[in-house]
């Protein structure tokens, strides 16, 4: 049985995307066989960010209404071949996903992979209800900034309320919290809240911080999700955020502000 | 930071601030939001019956559930108007 990950926020533009798509790539080279799928119904965008836009063929809508089967839905990954993609449809309607054809699929994708991960699409509507409804843990992204935190404690109200967990009574949603945007720099100077600001305020424990940093928009332009890119701290900082929800002990790296040498704290830079 | 950076003013700890509102805001939510659904209406009926005796004011009711360890108390209290 495999396991379902929702990665949501509340607030938009924080970086659910970009992070369902990492860990979706980080899983998948540690060897689990996995799938993210796209909650956006009608914003599709995790195909871009994942590089195989032009691949859709049939979407998540397709699967719930049975015209095609979940097999032919799935876009394989390029670069790894235990990693598929179900990407979100267009459709301008807003009853599109019900809740019996999103519990048919998800459970067709238990059974068949390791790991599902669901990228949830921004506020508390009906998407965004499914994408963490069936969830067994779900990761939180959030950025140390005032709207970003309120709307994440919103999100964590209504996962321990109204999932499927909490209804069946079962043991709650696993939850993490996922920081991204994250500057060391501004954090020391007061500027921005810090890790554990933010744990306090929310009560949940932080799994990854993500640094703010360009490479994470060079990634989304060229469709390689960031992780891959070993060379970023970003990518790093993914790596052990992947290491950490399968378990393992990583410090966390990239969240003290780099010194700088003598003449770039006189002349700036 | 540069050598001329150090004569500007330096900004206060507006993280500090952050986290201070969203503690109340987050609080107070989170109380809003798991409060049961009764309250309102229990509210209204109360008031009809306070007024019966009392003329009060709509505002003058209020009903809380609060939460002591595995105990939720539910408070109530009637402000009287004045006696003049």
């Amino acid at each position: 049985m495999g396991e379902i990950i929702v990665v949501t926020s509340g607030k938009g533009g924080v970086g659910k995307t970009t992070t369902s798509a990492s860990l979706a790539c980080g899983f998948a080279k540690r060897g689990k066989k996995t799938a993210v799928v796209d909650f956006d119904i009608g914003l599709r965008n995790l195909d871009l960010i994942m590089g195989c836009e032009r691949r859709v063929v049939y979407d998540f809508v397709n699967v719930i209404h049975g015209d095609c089967t979940l097999k032919q839905a799935l876009i394989k990954d390029k670069r790894f071949d235990n990693l598929s993609v179900l990407a979100a449809s267009q459709t301008k309607d807003k009853d599109a996903l019900t809740q019996e054809g999103v519990a048919k699929v998800i459970d067709e994708m238990r059974n068949e992979f390791d790991i599902v991960i669901c990228d949830s699409p921004a506020g508390i509507e009906r998407g965004a209800f499914y994408a963490m409804y069936f969830a067994d843990r779900a990761v939180v992204v959030v950025n140390p900034e005032v709207s970003s935190v309120r709307d994440s404690d919103r999100v964590l109200g209504i996962m321990s309320s109204k999932s499927r967990r909490a209804e069946q009574g079962q043991t709650p949603i696993k939850e993490h919290l996922l920081l991204t945007r994250y500057s060391p720099d501004r954090v020391e100077k007061g500027d921005m809240m810090s890790i554990a600001d933010v744990e306090e305020i929310l009560g949940v424990k932080v799994i990854g911080v993500i640094p703010e940093a360009p490479e994470v928009l060079s990634a989304s332009n060229s469709g390689v999700p960031v992780i891959l890119d070993e060379q970023a701290d970003a990518g790093q900082a993914y790596v052990d955020a992947v290491a950490r929800l399968l378990g393992e002990d990583r410090p966390m790296r990239f969240t003290e502000p780099k010194r700088k040498g003598f003449f770039q704290r006189m002349f700036g830079g | 930071m540069g050598l001329f950076d150090l004569f500007k003013s330096r900004p206060k700890n507006t993280a500090k601030t952050a986290k201070e509102r969203l503690l109340i805001i987050v609080a107070q939510e989170r109380g809003a939001h798991s409060a049961p659904d009764y309250l309102p209406l229990l509210k209204r009926e109360l008031l009809e019956v306070i007024r019966k005796y009392v003329n009060v004011d709509p505002d003058a009711v209020m009903v809380n559930v609060q939460r002591e360890g595995d105990q939720e108390v539910l408070e109530l209290s009637v402000t009287l108007p004045d006696k003049d």
